[in-house]
């Protein structure tokens, strides 16, 4: 199956793009993490470490009209999506400057503009909404895709297994992407699931599935071309199994007692960013002064979303119960 | 029944045709509404609601489901956020527990967890209720713990009136809407005119008018409420029977109203008594209108005991006219 939409075009634009959201992400949760021990940041913060390849692959191929559901991991995935990096960092702060009103926090980006549905924090939980969302495109003949993403852990859920099902006895097109980084908080895989190869799961519900290195931004992007493009075409589900690792602590409060030092590094070694740059330095296709500008604008961005999320105001108590329900339409 | 004297031509039926006539007119008047849950289209309803829907509107708005209800009431939140007017349907509330996770953490938290920007219209349909020997798993009323949640809208239809005439209203809310059906009343019938319509879904109702006491109650124990104040007219007592309707809101000042003119109340809910809704609104009362009561606020609940399966125990397990009697008989000092 080589549809022409299916290869990445690895034009010097194209790949430098790739290089700079890895980095951007990287970077600002490397600011987030310092601002989290300042705290400035609340609550619990998870980072997306050595993932940001399948956000970096993935969401890019979707158009804008599409639609994404993630999980309490999410902030990749909204900064590629393009919620603006100011409005997620003031809603990290609380503030209600940020791009859920400062009412979500961390786990619970939205952004209407970008279709962006979160920022979903309770395992699994997204997958039927994601079906939902793909229903009522398919009911109103809609040709959107609803992108999901979960990790692996939403795989012992019931409501995946409710969700694939509906999804192909109803064909309804969502691109499941599972990023499976090995470890559901402190449990490994192999102690969590029967059948470790996540995506024969999908098989078994005659969902077209498949497995692709998830710290090969390149790879990645190719599997998702298949991938929104046969959902587009069939207007049927498709399921992505993305392999990575979490090369940071499942949140701030993890000692990580359930791993090796060493297996870290093992990974450390392969992940997404060092191995993409490598391979363009390689290739000739990336100069040091690239590397230079893709720093210094981040580092700007950065600098500019924590100048915002400080600028930030509160939300005033007296607006404390707002939200809770919608105005009814006149 | 309460229903006016109409002036329009009435005509016979039953409160699940009621329910029934309701979905139909729904799905003629917006398009985007759909009804789904397990056995709605080829068994026609468990309880037989959405008999003969299928063949008039097709499979896609007739949707049958497999028995996966955390799935089908996420993808109706999904859906609804899509644009769509979903009513899900759960066979019972029992059953409910199983997508309470959707309910609970999605469907009554996006608007807020999302700053305003995304809503959940969606309308959520489910029996609830014992009397018929359906044993512990089959038979309890949990709207009471629905009604806790902020983000929703329960709401429990007693007559035909609002059994035909509340859904539309919650079609058209901005957010989730929970509708229980006691299961004693499917079978109700009376007259209902041809042109009933849409009601209100946040008011009570006085269904009765009283001045000796104030009966307050909902759903299926309506109709016991109102058969224990024909008892007490009997013997000169005069009750007020509140139909609550509304869930959550709750419609304080027609509670207050009400007794602050009887100054004294029963709560009548088939709910378990602890952390009940009835000892809700009991607490809204004392501190409310506590100055205005003669004597302590009592309730009528179900026993503290999973809902046996014997007819006699379960009788037993469940607020009836006789226990409604003697606590109001208490309340005034006449038992």
């Amino acid at each position: 199956m080589t549809a022409p939409t299916d290869k990445p075009r690895l034009s010097r634009e194209h790949v430098l793009s790739l290089l700079k959201q890895m980095i951007r992400i990287r970077r600002f949760e490397a600011k987030c993490a310092e601002l989290y021990t300042q705290e400035k940041i609340r609550g619990f913060l998870h980072l997306y470490d050595g993932e940001e390849a399948i956000a970096v692959g993935v969401i890019p191929v979707l158009e804008k009209r599409d639609r994404i559901v993630a999980t309490y991991r999410e902030h990749g995935h909204a900064l590629v999506r393009g919620v603006p990096m100011t409005t997620v960092l003031a809603e990290m702060y609380g503030k209600q400057e940020g791009c859920s009103h400062g009412r979500g926090g961390s786990m619970h980006l939205f952004d209407r503009a970008t279709n962006f549905y979160g920022g979903n924090a309770i395992v699994g939980g997204g997958l039927p909404l994601a079906v939902g969302l793909a229903l009522g495109d398919h009911m109103q003949r809609n040709r959107l895709v609803t992108a999901c993403f979960f990790g692996e852990g939403a795989v012992a859920e019931g409501a995946f297994h409710e969700s694939l099902n509906l999804a192909a006895l109803w064909g309804l097109p969502v691109l499941f992407v599972c990023e499976n980084n090995l470890y559901a908080m402190g449990t490994a895989l192999a102690l969590s699931e029967s059948e470790t190869d996540i995506q024969r799961k999908a098989a078994c519900y005659r969902i077209q599935a498949e497995a692709v290195d998830g710290m090969d931004v390149v790879a990645v992007e190719a599997a998702a071309r298949r991938a929104v493009h046969a959902v587009r075409q069939t207007g049927k589900p498709y399921f992505l199994e993305c392999r990575t690792y979490r090369l940071r602590a499942h949140s701030m409060f993890d000692a990580q007692l359930y791993r090796d030092k060493g297996e870290v590094e093992t990974w450390r070694k392969k992940e997404p960013i060092v191995r993409f740059q490598g391979w363009l330095e390689a290739n000739r296709m990336v100069h040091p002064d690239d590397l230079t500008r893709i720093e210094a604008d981040v580092a700007a961005e950065i600098a500019d979303a924590v100048a915002f999320a400080e600028a930030g105001t509160w939300e005033p108590v007296e607006q404390l119960t707002r939200f809770t329900y919608g105005e009814k339409a006149a | 029944m309460t229903t006016p004297e109409a002036k329009t031509q009435a005509v016979e039926l039953t409160y699940r045709e009621a329910v029934r006539e309701a979905i139909r007119d729904a799905l003629k008047r917006d398009e985007r509404v759909f009804l789904m849950g397990e056995d709605v289209g080829r068994y026609g309803g468990c309880y037989a609601v959405s008999k003969g829907l299928l063949g008039e509107f097709g499979p896609e708005r007739i949707r049958d489901t497999p028995l996966s209800e955390s799935g089908f009431t996420g993808a109706g939140i999904g859906a609804a956020m899509a644009g769509m007017r979903p009513i899900v349907e759960l066979m019972t509330v029992n059953f409910s527990l199983l997508a309470l996770d959707q309910i609970l953490n999605t469907a009554a938290t996006v608007r807020h967890m999302s700053g305003n920007q995304f809503g959940v219209p969606l309308v959520i349909r489910m029996a609830t209720g014992a009397g018929r020997q359906l044993a512990a798993q089959h038979s309890h009323s949990l709207e009471g713990w629905y009604a806790h949640i902020p983000g929703i809208k329960v709401l429990a239809p007693a007559t035909l009136e609002d059994a035909r005439g509340m859904l539309w209203t919650a079609l058209q809310d901005p957010d989730p809407v929970l509708i229980f059906e006691n299961i004693m009343l499917y079978n109700m019938s009376g007259r209902l005119p041809t042109d009933a319509g849409p009601v209100d879904i946040d008011k009570a109702v006085v269904r009765r008018l009283g001045r000796d006491i104030s009966l307050i109650t909902y759903g299926g124990s309506l109709w016991k409420t109102l058969d224990a104040a024909t008892t007490l007219a009997a013997k000169g007592i005069d009750a007020e029977v509140i139909d609550l309707r509304s869930l959550r809101p709750l419609d304080d000042a027609t509670i207050m109203m009400s007794v602050a003119k009887t100054r004294h109340v029963i709560i009548i809910d088939e709910g378990w008594r602890s952390g009940s809704l009835a000892a809700e609104i009991g607490m809204r009362i004392i501190e409310q209108a506590f100055w205005s009561l003669d004597a302590p606020v009592a309730r009528v609940c179900s026993e503290e005991v999973p809902v046996p399966y014997p007819s006699h125990l379960e009788n037993a397990a469940l607020p009836q006219a006789s226990k409604i009697v003697a606590a109001a008989m208490a309340a005034l000092g006449r038992a």
